[in-house]
């Protein structure tokens, strides 16, 4: 057991080869992002506060009844009487540009998964190694590749919020009844008209399990991703850390579970009552 | 426009609308390997344990006629769900060819296959396999909508064929509003709106229970008298097969064993498989408790204002006819109870007693459709004949234990 196998220096000289190799292609990556979360934190940003929080509570009552609508007011609140409204407008934009992007690609990629059974035996353990590999690993390599910032986080976030949306749509397209596709051959359609008239719309209940999903581990991975100067409610709870602040740690925190709570029964009320239909 | 069609099809009553030649399925990932050792002589069962490979279809070659109902028959795992769905290529076939109005579909281009399914065939799930997000008329029109016609045409015309299986009122409704009758319902409009010649159903009914089933059927053979498609309807309820098919087509393990009329197969089963199938079947369960009543009985009107003079005149009715028993029956002919010629005689002598008096205390009628294996039952529950009533309730006739054996014994002897 003396020969330890170098993974960890072939890892870095990858990593290492590929900063040197991309002829510029991480670059563009990443103005693209920074342009696109810049311009939904500026967008955001335009957005006062209280519109926010009115958004939230409209959304809220809409689907969950005055009950919760009532919990999203008392949040907001209480955010903004702990000083937190500008770091929450920002981790906000951080989480709906790293989900949007998430999205983009899980989507079409558990799509692909769920009706192709060799892409499905490839993904997937890339997906179970995205998804148990401690986060902040990843913060690493997206700050070599495009510096401190935003964009690395937003990187890094994508890298680990994508899964669940990935695998759930490939399982809803997967779970879809066998005869009911058959239905959809049989009366004559095309693959394309297979997935967006039988398979998509059928897998829509756990699609939006596994959009709520990505936006709940987005959340928690850009909180870390403030490591990397990603900003928002994380800087905070990263700065309360280092400065061994109980207080300030518990606000941050408590800001972050009450984020964490409006998002997750809003986006899960989505699902459900589709399930329910 | 329907009357040219049904008169052209009535025409080429014989011809053939499918034909089958030497169809075969393999499943697996060596079917070539599997198709070679199959012409050679192998056994399905060898072919498996060698190479793996799973024979779903083996050699099977018919036809099925214009207008016919061709039922497709065989125990679980005989290939009935694999045969059906060859015949649209929902299942590539390995070899063999089916000729549907004299094209080969398993050559079909793809865009032909597509018009085909989309024009002129179309298929009924056991499952129903309706689609959950969309109303009622919405999977009715689905046939046509995948066609490209467009919302107004298609909902118009799906809400015509909705109207034909009773269920335009629930037009807007979402099919888990829906029991599985109906649902079955919705299943058949959608296959009838894009107006198809050709039908396929599988086990279309077969998730259903046995009154909805028999009304499923009904529905059907309506349709089928209105419009004469034809329907490959595959089933494992010999009931239902000697019900609706104008022919039986026996599968035994991926092959065909016997094709021909139920009294074809009836009288000559072609092996030990087929009669073994058809030694199940329970001619009792055609016949119905109106078969077997019988009119000669004595009936009693009771008449509210008759006082005594009743009694004598029943029993010297019965006495007559000899009979021991009589049933009491409103003026609307309504069964009140059965009296005995005892009971009639201890009320009798008894002052005051009325007609009503003297009806037995377990009185039960019997629907004039209950199949004959349930009356039974109940001839043997009770000492005394059992009237037999229709829907209205009104007095249709009687069964007698003796009527009934007899009548048991001819049906076994036939
Ligand atoms: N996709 C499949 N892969 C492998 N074997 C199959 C497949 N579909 C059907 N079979 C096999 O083919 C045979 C016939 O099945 P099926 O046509 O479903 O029978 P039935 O409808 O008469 O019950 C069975 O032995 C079944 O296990
Ligand atoms: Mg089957």
């Amino acid at each position: 057991m003396s020969y330890k196998l170098p993974i960890g220096n072939w890892v870095a000289a990858g990593v290492d080869w590929l900063e040197h190799n991309d002829h510029g292609l991480f670059d563009k990556i990443g103005k693209i992002i920074d342009a696109s979360t810049g311009a939904i934190e500026s967008g955001l940003a335009f957005i006062p506060f209280w519109l926010l929080a009115a958004i939230f509570i409209g959304i809220g009552f809409w689907r969950l009844g005055w009950k919760f609508a009532l919990f999203c007011a008392a949040s907001f609140l209480l955010i903004d009487n702990m000083g937190f409204a500008n770091q929450t407008v920002v981790t906000l934009a951080l989480i709906f540009s790293a989900t949007l992007i998430s999205l983009a690609l899980g989507i079409p990629f558990g799509i692909w998964a769920g009706r192709n059974d060799r892409a499905e035996a490839v993904i997937r353990p890339i997906l179970d190694f995205m998804q148990t590999m401690p986060a902040f690993v990843y913060l690493i390599p997206a700050a070599m590749f495009f510096g401190l910032g935003r964009v690395p986080g937003v990187i890094a976030t994508v890298i680990f919020a994508m899964p669940p949306v990935v695998r759930l749509t490939s399982l809803g397209i997967r779970q879809v009844n066998k005869e009911q596709v058959e239905a959809g051959i049989a009366f004559g359609c095309t693959p394309t008209q297979l997935l967006l008239k039988v398979q998509i719309p059928s897998a829509m209940a756990n699609l939006f399990a596994g959009i709520n999903q990505t936006i709940m581990m987005a959340l928690s991975m850009v909180i870390i991703a403030s490591m990397v100067g990603a900003g928002g409610l994380g800087n905070d709870v990263l700065s309360s850390i280092s400065r061994l602040d109980i207080g300030l740690g518990f606000e941050s925190g408590l800001g972050v579970v009450l984020l964490a709570i409006m998002l997750d029964r809003i986006t899960e009320s989505f699902g459900v009552k589709r399930k329910v239909n | 426009m329907n009357t040219t069609s049904n008169a052209a099809r009535s025409n080429e009553a014989t011809e053939a609308k499918v034909v089958v030649k030497n169809l075969y399925k393999v499943f697996g990932n060596k079917p070539d390997v599997a198709m070679q050792m199959l012409y050679d002589g192998k056994h399905k069962d060898e072919v498996l344990r060698q190479t793996g490979q799973v024979v779903g279809v083996l050699d099977a070659s018919f036809e099925i006629n214009k207008g016919e109902i061709f039922v497709l028959m065989g125990l679980s795992g005989s290939g009935k769900s694999t045969l059906i769905r060859l015949l649209n290529r929902l299942i590539e076939p390995s070899a063999g060819s089916v000729i549907v109005d004299g094209e080969d579909v398993a050559k079909m281009s793809t865009d032909k296959l597509l018009n085909l399914r989309r024009k002129d065939m179309s298929m009924v799930f056991q499952s129903f396999a309706l689609l959950p997000h969309r109303t009622v008329v919405e999977n009715a029109a689905f046939g046509l909508e995948i066609a490209g016609v467009d919302v107004k045409e298609r909902e118009r015309r799906a809400m015509e064929v909705l109207e034909q299986v009773g269920l335009h009122t629930f037009a807007k409704h979402m099919p888990s509003q829906l029991s599985g009758g109906m649902q079955q319902r919705v299943g058949l409009a959608r296959a009838l709106t894009v107006n198809p010649s050709l039908m396929l159903m599988d086990e279309a009914f077969s998730a259903l229970d046995p009154l909805r089933r028999t009304e499923m059927q009904d529905v059907l053979m309506k349709l089928q008298q209105e419009q004469k498609r034809t329907i490959v309807f595959v089933s494992h309820d010999l009931d239902e097969a000697l019900r609706i098919g104008n022919r039986i087509c026996i599968m035994e393990g991926g092959r065909v064993v016997q094709v021909g009329t139920s009294d074809d197969i009836l009288q000559r089963p072609a092996d030990e498989y087929v009669k073994a199938f058809f030694n199940g079947v329970d001619t009792n369960k055609y016949l119905t408790a109106k078969d077997v009543a019988q009119k000669e009985q004595v009936t009693i009107f009771e008449r509210p204002d008759d006082l005594a003079n009743g009694f004598s005149a029943a029993l010297e009715r019965m006495r007559i006819y000899d009979r021991v028993y009589a049933f009491v029956l409103d003026e609307q002919h309504k069964v009140l109870g059965v009296v005995s010629a005892e009971s009639l005689m201890a009320c009798a002598n008894k002052s005051g007693a009325k007609l009503r008096d003297a009806i037995l205390p377990d009185k039960t009628a019997i629907p004039s459709n209950m199949p004959l294996n349930e009356v039974m039952k109940k001839v043997v529950e009770y000492a005394c004949p059992l009237p037999v009533i229709d829907e209205n309730g009104e007095y249709i006739g009687a069964i007698t234990k003796t009527v009934l054996l007899r009548k048991l014994c001819k049906e076994k002897l036939a």
